[in-house]
């Protein structure tokens, strides 16, 4: 019993063993100068652990813990796309953090903790197990927001983050209370069958939209979005990317599971609340983007909005939208590390600069990176040869057979609002005014990343190599 | 009066007595060993009741780190207890007003307040009967077989939660002198301490101690 708990769960004590080992190495050991390799051993190893994980784990479904961690092919599936992609961000950022005198040993470590604390949340199986896990994520992720302490910025994000993140944690623990109280169990499985036995009750469906709250804050849903763009701004530009890309997939995909798993019988109560969410967000992501002059600070809002266009398949309801909000989170993601790869480049003069300006008439200084950063600015707009408008169109076409037509039609008007201020970029790249030039020194592997995740976008709307089958496969693991 | 009841008198009269202590006393750290004595006494409480659990956390958490804990902050901050006291009594209507409300809602709660019929049968099923088990012992087996995955994560979140705050404040001082056990054991008493044998009467040369 206990042994096949622990063999379920084996991917998480490895990566806490690992962190743990590692920590020790970092204290006892020789000191800082060992935290570059730290970090390329742990990236490496949960690049590895989430591709094993895929590939020796099967496509069966098993609980663990009396039910409180499920171990399904969905879990297996974004679990693997969380752990390529925290992997990655460590192995993109590290030449920058060194530049930044940031790299200490604990950056990784903590990164892998918040890590497993994903993995859990998106195998949560009960809502205890579901908060501890969105704890410990959170609690890292507070901790490397404020990771350059000597920055007023950095500080200033740490603490703004804690301090709405604990209001998020209060507001999701009141809502699980208040499910607890009116079906009278913490596990899924038993408010499935609760629901089923017709508890449905006005207090129930409160405790619902305030769990649904505390996780809107997690992925930054418009209207609990106001920490996203401070915190990804002050946050060190390697702690921004990794924000912008595992933590959210990894709280939409535990919004999925709680609304399918725990409460696939309150879907008329979810679906609308979680398409105003979607709505809202792409809206203020678009027209909050357009007056932006950082550029942390627009990818915050693009990723508010994205955020939207992800939470439109899920209000979709349906095995479908499940399918095209994974699509959509897969490609945000891999567009996404490309982009920050970018950003992290950016200099003048040695020092890390963040202005849009900076990139006016860059095309003319580097045309091979121009013209990646081209198309994945493109991708994220949505303009039609690139895969991040297959993406859109997934979602759309789901939320469309789902009835939603009103939430379809929003959903294309804000994306041709939200196409201005990724197309201003492009336009000022390649005929802005020449300005003070700036540099862009890119480590091989961010220069690989970059590479690939463009060429991604760009082949991929040719065929995605069998992907889209493995997330059908998933969302259908999800939704029976 | 059975030994219980007296006992149980005791330790209320003097809860209740070192509460009001607590508030009334004007030195802070009289009150604070007062606040000892309240925890004390309200451990007393819990074992009449049977829950020696609660009474021995009691003892260790409150007693023993928090109370402590206080002692230090009083002693070691420099708080005008004076100053506070004065502005006391300009909130005083305030927080009267405030106890007034509380004390009427609590009032109208209980007015009120009447029991599912099906709540004392809920009630008795998750905890095993007082005879049966001891409550540490049934508390463990909840936390460590039922819920020891949970149990594991809390400790994962605590770990997270040391290695943040010595990141975030730790800064490491070349100025600072640390201690070196090893170091200090491996001393050779020869090449420290020299032994000079002085005469009477010669104390007044000044060069008597070769320190290193």
């Amino acid at each position: 019993m206990m042994s096949a708990d622990l063999f379920t769960t084996l991917p998480e004590i490895l990566l806490v063993l690992m962190a743990m080992a590692a920590l020790m190495w970092g204290a006892w050991g020789p000191g800082a100068r060992i935290a570059p390799v730290l970090l390329r051993l742990l990236a490496w190893a949960m690049i590895l652990v989430g591709l094993g994980l895929l590939a020796l784990g099967g496509d069966g479904a098993q609980t663990a813990f009396s039910g409180m961690f499920v171990d399904d092919f969905y879990a297996r599936v974004v679990k693997m796309l969380v752990l390529v992609a925290a992997g990655l961000v460590l192995l993109v950022g590290e030449a920058h953090l060194g530049k930044q005198n940031l790299l200490k040993f604990e950056f990784p470590i903590l990164v892998v903790l918040a890590v497993t604390g994903m993995m859990l949340m998106i195998s949560a199986g009960n809502l205890i197990g579901l908060y501890m896990g969105l704890e410990l994520q959170s609690l890292s992720l507070y901790v490397i927001a404020a990771f350059n302490r000597n920055s007023v910025r950095s500080t200033e994000a740490g603490l703004k983050y804690f301090v709405l993140g604990a209001l998020a944690s209060g507001l999701l623990l009141y809502g699980a209370s208040l499910v607890y109280g009116f079906t009278g169990t913490t596990d899924f499985a038993g408010i499935t069958q609760a629901l089923a036995e017709g508890a449905r009750s006005l207090g129930l469906v409160v405790g619902l939209v305030l769990i649904l709250i505390g996780l809107a804050f997690k992925i930054s849903a418009v209207p609990f979005h106001m920490w996203t763009p401070d915190v990804y701004q002050g946050s060190p530009t390697p702690v921004t990317a990794f924000f912008a890309t595992a933590p959210k997939f990894a709280a939409m995909a535990l919004i999925a599971r709680i609304a399918f798993d725990a409460f696939g019988g309150m879907k008329i109560d979810w679906a609308p609340v979680l398409g105003v969410l979607a709505v809202l967000s792409m809206f203020v992501g678009a027209f909050a983007a357009i007056g932006q002059k950082d550029i942390k600070r627009l990818m915050a809002y693009s990723s508010i909005a994205h955020m939207g266009f992800a939470l439109l398949g899920l209000a979709a309801g349906t095995e479908v939208g499940v399918e095209a909000m994974l699509f959509y989170m897969a490609i945000y993601v891999a567009m996404n590390l490309g982009t920050f790869a970018f950003i992290l480049s950016m200099e003048r003069e040695g020092q890390h600069i963040t202005e849009i300006a900076a990139l006016s008439n860059f095309a003319a200084l580097a045309p091979g990176r121009a013209l990646a950063l081209l198309i994945l600015l493109f991708s994220m707009a949505g303009v039609p040869p690139f895969l991040g408008f297959f993406a859109k169109l997934e979602v759309l076409k789901a939320a469309w057979q789902a009835g939603l037509t009103g939430l379809v039609i929003a959903g294309v008007i804000a994306s041709v609002i939200g196409a201005f201020y990724y197309l201003r970029i492009v336009y000022l790249m390649y005929f802005g005014p020449e300005t003070e030039p700036m540099e862009s020194r890119m480590s091989p592997t961010a220069r690989v990343v970059l590479t690939l995740s463009a060429a991604a976008m760009l082949l991929g709307a040719v065929s995605t190599f069998g992907f889209e089958d493995l997330l059908a496969a998933a969302a259908r693991s999800l939704v029976q | 009066m059975t030994v219980t009841a007296f006992a149980f008198y005791v330790f209320a009269i003097s809860a209740i007595g070192a509460g009001i202590l607590v508030v009334f006393s004007r030195n802070p750290v009289h009150s604070v060993l007062w606040l000892i004595l309240a925890f004390i006494s309200a451990a007393g409480l819990f074992v009449l009741m049977g829950a020696e659990f609660v009474a021995m956390l009691l003892l260790i958490v409150y007693i023993g780190a928090v109370a402590v804990l206080f002692l230090f902050v009083v002693m070691m901050l420099d708080v005008d207890f004076a100053e506070l006291k004065a502005s006391m009594a300009e909130y005083l209507p305030l927080g009267l007003l405030i106890g007034v409300v509380l004390l009427i809602e609590l009032g109208l709660v209980f007015a009120h307040w009447n029991f599912a019929p099906e709540a004392a049968a809920l009630r008795a099923s998750p905890t095993p009967s007082p005879a049966e088990i001891a409550n540490t012992q049934a508390l463990g087996a909840v936390l460590y077989d039922q819920y020891v995955y949970l149990f594991e994560i809390a400790g994962l979140i605590l770990l997270v939660a040391m290695v943040g705050a010595i990141v975030l404040t730790l800064r490491h001082r070349p100025d600072v002198k640390r201690q070196d056990v090893v170091a200090q054991m491996h001393r050779d008493p020869k090449a420290a301490v020299t032994l000079i044998d002085m005469k009477p009467g010669q104390e007044g040369r000044a060069h008597g101690f070769r320190g290193k």
